[in-house]
């Protein structure tokens, strides 16, 4: 009775959780939400498999508790209702598998012509580039990195001499325009990770990877990283800021070029830049 | 399925090999300290893990203060916390879960449950036992090298776990994979052990399709475990390599804090294959036993035979086939070729499918049954609970496009303890209170037994449940602090409190357990030699608690199932593996 009648309550109290709970998904700011409704089908789905199977139990427990003269069925199998049975949990996995792995699809194409931007972590922080006048970035080996250089870009790739150098972890995105994040970590594992886009990626170390977006909100945004890298992990925060076209055409006007960067920093650092 | 006919010729062939003399120990250090008999072994086994397995708890309470009060304890820094994840995860999954269940439970019920005298090899049984300990010591003691043991997470993935922004970097993760390579070797030869006993030393009659699920579940993780390991073993033996003699398996060209290393050409994500090769194999490990066992307690104290038993073999196969090729989903936003994710979704999903119908026929069991709520029974129920949830949880995680927003959120932590940490151990749990008769002669009590079990039961799903919120929100893992997140409202920090504070009440509450477990050795009632009228042949042994080679003079041969419960027309509620059919009988 009371064993039955707890396992109600948990179903109950599961329930009135979810729907009371203050603790939702941020609101959205790019173009995933198809991700948000995968993520709600997937809730439907499993929320009514769990409250079936958990009734269901206490139902048994309430109905076929022991009493005194009780004696259990014998009933070895039913093969027909084991089909059943696998033939309906099939269907519900590819319910959810199907819309899944084309939203996948999507998220692993970035559009022709995005904008390409790339994100560059190292422990603790966030760096970015921006491609200049040319629209594309130059070749970059993280056995260049050097003080005057701290994202290892090529000097010799004539397209990265207009590259903008953006170390101080503030990242502007134009609204409304895809952008497709290359991203890449000088030391260890980082993730690139904005709740309200919904999107997220591995930095890893000797190669590049990627993931892209359109921002669909203004707003300013915390960047965190969410692969563990070391005890500064938390404190590892930039900001990613989403403009109206004017405003994100000013602050880039305001970025230094790789360029510019490397002669400014020449006076001081030329000893330390020598290896 | 009673496979019963009135001849013993039919139910229980002739012996092919004749019985082997076992090893007589005669000295109180081979009877009990290095002993070859598989269930001294076995509460060895279990002893360390549940030993080891309160230092994880204790770790989890240094976690779980943090993150509710951070800051308030001095003591708690962040190299400390960070050291306190990664080997409180360390521990529970391979220390404890994986060394209470294989090496305990399988080595007391392995041969008892099939009616064999011991293991087949007993010495490398005991071999086994001891390297195991070491392998824990070894561990343990990287608490005590200079800078601690590696706060490196769990999955101790390069290039951070051997660099020097990660606590431990010097010594701890040198100890932390020698004991895991130790660990290893030791698992290896008691794996063996298993697979081969199962398979050669079954009794007269103990066909394979006659063994309790407990069995099955427990051979099936062996045989995952001996193919899964070694991609733990040469990860090890390789990442222990980069960091002591510079060689560059998982590491490229880095700038660690300005300097360049000489690493170049490695793979960090190389790791992550082989890790998550073992990993994800590892997470069954842990579930097939525990599945098995399950199976077993919800038949006995539902008098009922577990429905669908085929089905449920052919589920424990399944599950650990395709869970050989699943490892991908630890790995979809790691940076690996996006197609992957196509092809671990599927199977990822696909094992849904037989896990689901294990779920079924639980439950199934229970349709027209005579439930008796024992102690081992409301743990069996709790799992179930539990399972289910965590479960159904994965088909978020494991679904790769909705894993996205999920990944290194609380959500994950939520879910696998949910499903491979409270499941699991409520299984534990409800395995000892099963078996203690058998294993001690005596009942534990049942009073708290039961207390025990709802404070746990209802407290843990209490913790867990919730926080799987605190994910969806987007709360990151693995950070010491939140510290100003502008997106975590100040509610979510009430959550982190209420789940805290029900976490300490919760581990202290296995005082009751403990308590319990330590008196009943002598006040307990004694049980006799089948407290619970079950049918499977560990509790027809001629001694209570069996005695060196379980089975007196002659083994028993084994008519029929271990599922003959409520068989209609049979005096009892249930009848015995080895009682010899009654003419007429009818075998359906």
């Amino acid at each position: 009775m009371l064993v039955a009648l707890v396992m109600v309550l948990v179903v109950a109290g599961s329930l009135a959780f979810h729907f009371l709970s203050p603790w939702r998904a941020t609101p959205i700011a790019s173009n995933w939400g198809f991700i948000d409704d995968t993520v709600a089908l997937t809730f439907w789905i499993t929320t009514a498999g769990f409250v079936a199977v958990v009734l269901f139990m206490a139902y048994c427990l309430y109905r076929f508790r022991h009493q005194p003269g009780r004696r259990a069925a014998y009933e070895p199998e039913n093969q027909k209702l084991e089909a059943w049975l696998a033939i309906v949990t099939t269907i519900g996995v590819v319910l959810l598998l199907a819309p899944g792995l084309l939203v996948w699809g999507q998220y692993i194409t970035a559009p022709e012509g995005a904008m390409e931007v790339e994100a560059v972590g190292v422990q603790w922080n966030w760096s970015f580039r921006l491609p200049g006048a040319d629209k594309k970035l130059g070749a970059s080996d993280v056995r260049l990195v050097d003080g005057a250089n701290p994202l290892g870009v090529s000097p010799s790739d004539p397209r990265g001499r207009d590259d903008l150098i953006v170390a101080d972890g503030e990242l502007h995105l134009p609204l409304g325009k895809p952008v497709k994040m290359l991203l890449r970590s000088l030391d260890v594992l980082h993730d690139f990770y904005v709740p309200q886009i919904r999107a997220k990626m591995d930095l890893v170390p000797g190669l590049v990877s990627y993931l892209w977006f359109t921002p669909t909100k203004i707003g300013q945004y915390e960047i965190l990283c969410a692969a563990y890298c070391g005890v500064g992990h938390p404190q590892m925060r930039g900001t990613l800021i989403v403009d109206e076209e004017a405003d994100y055409a000013r602050w880039l006007s305001a970025q230094q070029t790789f360029e510019q960067s490397r002669k400014s920093d020449k006076g001081g650092e030329k000893s330390a830049s020598n290896e | 399925m009673t496979d019963l006919t009135g001849r013993t010729e039919d139910a229980a062939p002739p012996a092919e090999v004749p019985e082997m003399e076992l090893f007589h120990a005669h000295s109180f250090l081979t009877k009990y300290v290095f002993c070859q008999d598989a269930k001294v072994i076995a509460i060895q086994y279990a002893g360390t893990a549940i030993a080891i397995g309160l230092v994880a708890l204790v770790l989890s309470w240094v976690i779980r203060i943090q993150l509710a009060f951070p800051g308030a304890v001095a003591l708690i820094d962040a190299k400390v916390y960070y050291q306190a994840v990664t080997m409180h995860g360390m521990i529970m999954v391979v220390y404890m879960l994986t060394a209470i269940f294989l090496g305990g439970f399988g080595n007391y019920l392995i041969p008892l449950m099939v009616g064999a005298r011991d293991m087949v090899f007993p010495f490398v049984n005991m071999l086994s036992y001891w390297v195991y300990l070491l392998a824990t010591l070894v561990l343990a003691a990287s608490y005590f090298a200079p800078g601690g043991p590696s706060g490196a997470g769990w999955t101790l993935y390069p290039p951070q776990s051997i660099l020097t922004g990660t606590p431990g970097y010097d010594y701890g993760i040198v100890m932390m994979l020698a004991s895991l390579i130790l660990f290893i070797v030791g698992f290896t030869m008691g794996g063996l052990n298993y697979v081969v006993t199962v398979l050669q030393a079954r009794t007269r009659g103990m066909t394979l399709m006659r063994m309790p699920l407990t069995v099955w579940g427990i051979f099936a993780a062996a045989v995952m475990a001996l193919l899964a390991f070694p991609g733990l073993f040469v990860a090890c033996v390789m990442l222990l390599l980069d960091r002591t003699l510079g060689t560059s398996f998982f590491m490229p060209a880095i700038v660690e804090f300005g300097e360049h290393k000489a690493y170049v050409g490695g793979s960090p994500i190389l790791f992550q294959h082989l890790f998550w090769f073992f990993g994800h194999p590892e997470v069954y490990i842990v579930a097939l036993p525990a599945f098995g066992i399950v199976s077993d307690l919800i038949s006995v104290h539902a008098r009922k035979n577990i429905f669908g038993y085929r089905m449920m073999v052919w589920a424990i196969i399944a599950i650990g086939v395709l869970s050989m090729v699943v490892w991908g989903h630890h790995m979809y936003v790691s940076g690996m070729d996006p197609l992957f994710g196509f092809f671990f979704a599927v199977t990822t999903l696909a094992i849904a499918v037989p896990t689901a119908l294990k779920v079924y026929n639980w439950v199934i069991t229970l349709w027209r049954a005579d439930i008796s709520f024992t102690t081992p029974m409301l743990f069996a129920l709790g799992f179930l609970v539990t399972f289910v949830n965590g479960g159904l949880t994965g088909l978020y995680l494991g679904n790769v496009i909705v894993d996205v927003p999920l990944s290194a959120t609380l959500f994950v932590v939520a879910h696998f303890h949910m499903v491979m940490g409270i499941a699991p151990v409520l299984v534990i749990f409800g395995a000892i209170y099963h078996w203690y008769p058998k294993i001690t002669g005596r009942m534990m009590d049942e009073t708290l037994g039961k207390v025990h079990f709802w404070i746990t039961f209802l407290g843990a799903y209490a913790i867990f449940f919730p926080m799987h919120y605190l994910g969806v929100l987007g709360v990151p893992r693995r950070f010491y602090e939140l510290g100003e997140t502008a997106f975590v409202p100040d509610s979510a920090h009430l959550l982190n409190v209420s789940i805290t504070v029900l976490a300490l009440v919760v581990g202290f509450a296995q005082a009751i357990f403990f308590y319990n477990l330590f008196t009943s050795l002598k006040r307990g009632k004694p049980a006799g030699g089948n407290p619970w009228r079950a049918a499977s042949l560990e509790w027809q042994t001629p001694e209570t608690p069996p005695g060196h080679g379980n089975w007196g003079d002659e083994p028993p041969i084994v008519y029929r199932w271990a599922y003959a419960y409520s068989v209609p027309g049979a005096p009892e509620d249930y009848i015995p593996q080895n009682e010899p059919p009654i003419r007429g009988e009818l075998s359906s």
